[in-house]
């Protein structure tokens, strides 16, 4: 069984690294499934668009849907508060971003977020009548202190990023379809 | 155990022998908790809470098979099992609110557990191995307490687990995919309620596990003691039994009558009442924390409410509160100093007390409201945590001059050694002479 060739390899080394090569690509293989069935579901995938009609929502109202099993807040902004917003435009913002930029052509008064601090995924509170709605008129996540502005824009407290706007379009004049 | 006068296992019956030479497992029991294992004479009450965090592991994995039995990890019925369990299962009550308290009981035993390490450096050489996976043992435990309150389906369970998932959300580029993947959808529901309950099943038996290793560690150097003063001579030790058997039996029972004083007289008082309402996606409650044991850890979370060294804050607030558990690992490296009780060390003394009292307003600060005052001195007791473990207690062990160590736990016990003798060249034979004389 001591079987050298010329360069002083071993048929066994060959057999030794190609066997151990080939289990190794094999486990990995069985690895794959075996994290992939944590990943969402075909059931949970499939529920990912939601339909919203806005015409029923009157000024300076706001509505909560459901969207991925969490809250959607669409608002429909007073002209008073789209003022507002776009005055603080050029505010130091920690994610600067415009009303314009967080609307929709022509729909400036619909403002269309995820109800999901983007701290750590609670509920804002300031989309339902009477609610804390924070030092900036917008929402205020209760858990840990972060303020919105007007237009769902992150301006204090932990929270990194502004309420994300989900992608959205409107398919009729009254219609939005998320997601 | 590697005293030389440590007693041997002697079977006596011939069944005993016959068991002994098969499988020695008697003989494993006589040496790790019975009569074989020699252990300092002088270990006070805080040397319990080994066996009773060991008590309380039991207890958990027998309700918890228990409660199993008899709940579904669907999101549908979920909050109704528990219900079921509550009002319709015989004994069912006395089964959840033993295994609800028993959480919180083996949280209050194993942070006497640790606080015992801080104040006596239970971590210190060669003792380094045992602490090392005794905060593996306490990562495990968080995990496990963590998953279990998300099973009865409340708002807090909900809401638990939406905010700690979103902890991993807060890493950088990988964080979301990653939380949706831990979750199994976009917001925590059947999917993370299920493999929830799957590994809150399994982790109490890896736990198990690790406490094995814990103890086989544990019983290379033999347990520390209040002197810090390692054992020299068969006069230092006492046998675990009946000794410590007996004393770590009548622990057991005082700890018990509280425990038992909690699940039926204040079965509720550590919990919080939201989670008697059925979790709700939409709705989240006026304020949401955690149960009271992660309290401290939690106030480090919340303490972040602005960008650190470029580091955004709410990653800087993950990654604090990781931080303040994962320091524990390199303690034994910081405190360089060869003394290890707090006894014979009145500065290091002096910061551990302080350092409770830090913990103890972090507890306080973690319950709260985020709101000022609390945010700022949330901030301040946070700074002095991390200080304490890198700054002020590497300093101490240079700088300190410890007051005189007993020879011997046989000195500090009865006063007086009389096999004591002076290193060097007081050991000499005439001193030696003189002093057996």
């Amino acid at each position: 069984m001591t079987e050298m060739m010329e360069d002083g390899v071993r048929r066994r080394d060959f057999i030794t690294i190609a066997a151990t090569g080939a289990g190794g690509v094999g486990a990995l293989g069985a690895v794959y499934p075996l994290v992939s069935q944590m990943a969402p579901s075909a059931d949970v995938l499939a529920e990912s668009t939601t339909e919203v009609d806005v015409s029923a929502i009157e000024e300076g109202q706001s509505i909560k849907a459901v969207f991925r099993k969490q809250p959607l807040f669409v608002k429909r902004l007073t002209a008073a508060e789209i003022e507002k917003a776009k005055s603080e435009d050029g505010a130091d913002l920690r994610e600067p971003e415009t009303l314009a930029d967080r609307t929709q052509e022509g729909h400036e008064d619909i403002l269309v977020v995820m109800g999901v601090c983007t701290h750590l995924g609670c509920v804002p509170l300031g989309a339902a009548e009477g609610e804390d709605k924070g030092e900036y008129d917008g929402y205020f996540c209760p858990c840990h202190g972060s303020h919105y502005d007007v237009a769902g824009r992150i301006r204090k407290g932990p929270a990194p990023t502004n309420l994300l706007v989900p992608e959205y379009a409107f398919t009729s004049d009254t219609v939005i379809q998320v997601g | 155990m590697s005293f030389p006068w440590a007693k041997c296992y002697e079977p006596n019956t011939a069944i005993e022998r016959w068991l002994d030479e098969r499988l020695p497992l008697p003989r494993l029991i006589y040496g790790c908790v019975g009569m074989g294992y020699p252990v300092p004479r002088n270990l006070n009450y805080m040397w319990n809470f080994g066996v009773l965090a060991g008590f309380f592991l039991f207890l958990q994995i027998i309700t918890g098979v228990i409660l199993a039995m008899h709940y579904a990890a669907n999101a549908d019925v979920a909050f109704a099992t528990t219900e079921h369990i509550m009002r319709n299962v015989n004994w069912g009550w006395l089964m959840r609110y033993a295994h609800a308290n028993g959480a919180s009981f083996f949280f209050i035993v194993i942070y006497l557990h640790i606080f015992r390490g801080f104040y006596y450096s239970s971590y210190k050489a060669p003792r380094e191995m045992i602490w090392l996976l005794g905060v593996v043992i306490f990562l495990l435990m968080m995990a496990t307490a963590f998953m279990g309150y998300v099973l009865p389906w409340g708002q807090m369970s909900f809401w638990g687990a939406k905010v700690i998932t979103g902890l991993f959300g807060a890493i950088p580029l990988v964080g979301e995919p990653l939380q949706v993947w831990l979750l199994g959808g976009f917001a925590p529901d059947n999917a993370a309620l299920n493999r929830f309950f799957s590994l809150h099943f399994l982790l109490p038996f890896v736990i198990a596990g690790v406490v094995i290793l814990h103890i086989w560690a544990l019983h290379i150097p033999g347990s520390s003691n209040p002197t810090g003063v390692e054992i020299k001579q068969e006069s230092d030790t006492v046998p675990f039994h009946p000794y410590y058997t007996a004393k770590d039996g009548f622990g057991l029972g005082l700890i018990l009558l509280f425990f038992a004083f909690m699940v039926f007289f204040l079965p509720n008082t550590l919990g919080h009442p939201d989670n008697y309402i059925e979790a709700n996606p939409l709705s989240t409650p006026a304020l949401i924390v955690p149960e009271w044991y992660f309290y401290p850890f939690y106030a480090i979370l919340r303490a972040f409410t602005f960008d650190f060294l470029f580091i955004p804050a709410k990653l800087m607030g993950v990654l604090a509160m990781f931080a303040s558990i994962l320091i524990w690992f390199i303690l034994p490296w910081l405190d360089k100093s060869p003394v290890r009780s707090a006894r014979f060390r009145p500065l290091y003394r002096t910061f551990f007390w302080v350092l409770m009292a830090d913990m103890a307003l972090l507890f306080y600060l973690g319950g709260a409201h985020a709101e000022e005052p609390y945010i700022m001195l949330s901030q301040i007791a946070t700074a002095y945590y991390f200080l304490h473990f890198l700054v002020i207690v590497p300093i101490i062990s240079q700088i300190e001059k410890p007051a005189p160590l007993p020879f011997s736990i046989t000195e500090a016990v009865l006063g007086k050694d009389d096999g004591a003798v002076l290193d060097g060249a007081d050991a000499t034979p005439a001193k030696l002479a003189g002093a057996s004389a």
